[in-house]
């Protein structure tokens, strides 16, 4: 299609939007394609659980950037068109439509998709999931005053939603297989104050419980539960997880190692392709290499503006801390680093009653730090413990655990 | 010509910090710099309308607790994705350590 071989971004979400407009900052003039699934221009996805859900009028999505702003950027935007091959022998991408688009250097965004649920049952095929806007309007409308919501799944997706829910006025339970909510990323205190506060609202929250059927009777739907009981919904919802979206790179023979591997440069097994966002898995520098994949909106934004330098050559290794947020309710909840990488947690008991809980490694070294408050309460305090386990700092636990002693001061006593 | 409002006392805010201040319904985030310099910017952020006075300030620049969007505080310019669009200034003056804010 296009002579001049370009900068090719597959993927309109977060990362591929982001790094479409950073290869324009880094000073690419050249032909530059995004190729985008849905038939939006990109839109930001966290409202689609939160903000959007609790409306009481359904919302267009929140765009990035709207057609104009990728006009006038010179970004090519190709929507409602899937990639379906590279030819990495000839460096092109094949599109659903047959089209080719040459490229000098691919970014693979393609994200990731709702895990689907295996349930048994006459009405599995009734279970929905939520990972776009069309995703959130069909589920927003379901959620009427009183309406029954079962969601199965007691994860970040399945919580904001259950939250999102009750706010609307409907009759919530959550049914969650581990024995605590979220426990693929948070700490325990931190699952049972959500928990706390799910219950305050009334959602009927159960752990260590498991789905073993679904049926339907007449309009509703029927969870058989591993308990024994049944559960009478009107709208069932699962949130189980994500997986990424590999298929494009696994056609193309690319390594993919839980998500299309990619090395510290954001580079895949093909030095001209690259993956960025919740399709790849790469090795973080401050977790000792350790092999990771992230599904969140800043790791999508900031992979998408590293790659799109690296695709330019900037040769930069991508080591950027995990740093992750969720809304319920009046409550916010902040995660920063790697929670399961910390041998040691120390505790600092904020005088307004906030907890903020950091983990340090063997070494001394700040891992991670989480917290939980209403608003925006805990979003400085994990933003410098961010900065500091991006220094690779190794604050002493009793300077932590003070509450007088300012995290700021520590970061700028520089490095130890 | 502004209107000058009373804001807050300059012992208010510590260094390197910002409070929050309203007047008429109206939403503003004043700073104090580490040089003891103050300033005045639109109370909110203006990629989504999140309170900039929850967030981080250093080095010049307030930084959204949400989404991370920056801004130099002393110019109200933004600071890269995802802010795109600057935030509004307003001039400020001191008088017997009280801080005023000009309102047009």
């Amino acid at each position: 299609m296009s002579a001049v071989p370009g900068m090719v971004v597959v993927g309109g979400g977060e990362c591929g939007a982001r790094a479409a407009f950073a290869l324009r900052e880094a000073g690419w003039s050249g032909p530059l394609t995004l190729v985008g699934a849905e038939a939006e221009p990109p839109y930001e996805r966290p409202p689609l659980s939160k903000s959007m859900m609790t409306r009481s009028h359904a919302s267009a999505p929140a765009t990035i950037c709207d057609t104009g702003m990728l006009r006038s950027a010179g970004i090519d935007f190709i929507a409602g068109t899937t990639a379906t091959d590279i030819d990495r022998d000839n460096h092109e991408i094949v599109l659903d439509h047959g089209h080719r688009i040459a490229y000098r250097r691919l970014l693979v965004a393609t994200g990731a998709t709702a895990r689907r649920l295996p349930l048994p049952g006459a009405a599995a095929d009734g279970v929905r999931y939520l990972r776009s806007h069309n995703d959130a309007l069909a589920l927003w409308a379901r959620l009427w005053p009183g309406a029954r919501i079962g969601v199965i799944g007691g994860g970040f997706i399945g919580l904001e939603l259950a939250a999102s829910a009750t706010v609307r006025g409907c009759a919530v339970t959550v049914v969650e297989l581990a024995p605590q909510l979220m426990s693929r990323g948070a700490t325990a205190q931190i699952a049972s104050a959500v928990a706390a506060r799910h219950e305050q609202a009334g959602v009927d929250v159960r752990c260590g419980t498991g789905v073993v059927r679904m049926d339907r009777r007449d309009e509703a739907m029927l969870l058989e539960l591993t308990t024994g009981e049944t559960l009478v919904c009107d709208t069932v919802v699962a949130g189980i997880g994500a997986m990424p979206e590999t298929a494009l790179a696994q056609k193309a023979g690319l390594a993919v190692d839980n998500g299309v591997r990619v090395d510290t440069r954001l580079t895949t097994s093909d030095p001209d392709v690259f993956a960025a966002g919740d399709c790849c898995s790469w090795p973080h520098p401050l977790y000792g290499g350790r092999r990771i994949r992230l599904e969140s909106w800043r790791n999508a934004q900031d992979q998408g503006s590293a790659a799109a330098r690296n695709m330019l050559g900037a040769d930069e290794p991508f080591t950027t801390v995990p740093w992750f947020w969720s809304d319920q309710y009046d409550l916010t909840l902040h995660i920063a680093g790697l929670p399961d990488a910390a041998t040691t947690e120390v505790v600092r008991r904020r005088p307004d009653g906030v907890e903020i809980r950091f983990g340090l490694g063997a070494d001394g070294r700040l891992l991670t730090a989480s917290a939980i408050g209403t608003g925006n309460t805990t979003a400085q305090d994990i933003r410098l413990a961010e900065m500091l386990i991006a220094r690779r700092a190794t604050p002493h636990p009793t300077t932590l655990a003070d509450p007088t002693a300012g995290l700021k001061a520590l970061l700028k006593q520089g490095p130890h | 010509m502004p209107e000058w409002i009373a804001a807050c006392a300059v012992d208010d805010i510590d260094l390197e910090d910002v409070i929050p201040f309203q007047h008429d319904g109206v939403d503003y985030a004043i700073y104090r710099s580490p040089q003891d310099e103050f300033f005045a910017t639109a109370g909110y952020c203006t990629h989504e309308r999140m309170a900039l006075c929850d967030g981080l300030v250093m080095d010049g620049i307030i930084e959204c607790p949400k989404h991370n969007g920056r801004f130099d505080y002393t110019t109200g310019k933004a600071a890269g994705a995802p802010v795109l669009v600057d935030l509004r200034t307003f001039p400020v003056t001191i008088e017997d350590g009280t801080v005023y804010i000009g309102i047009e």
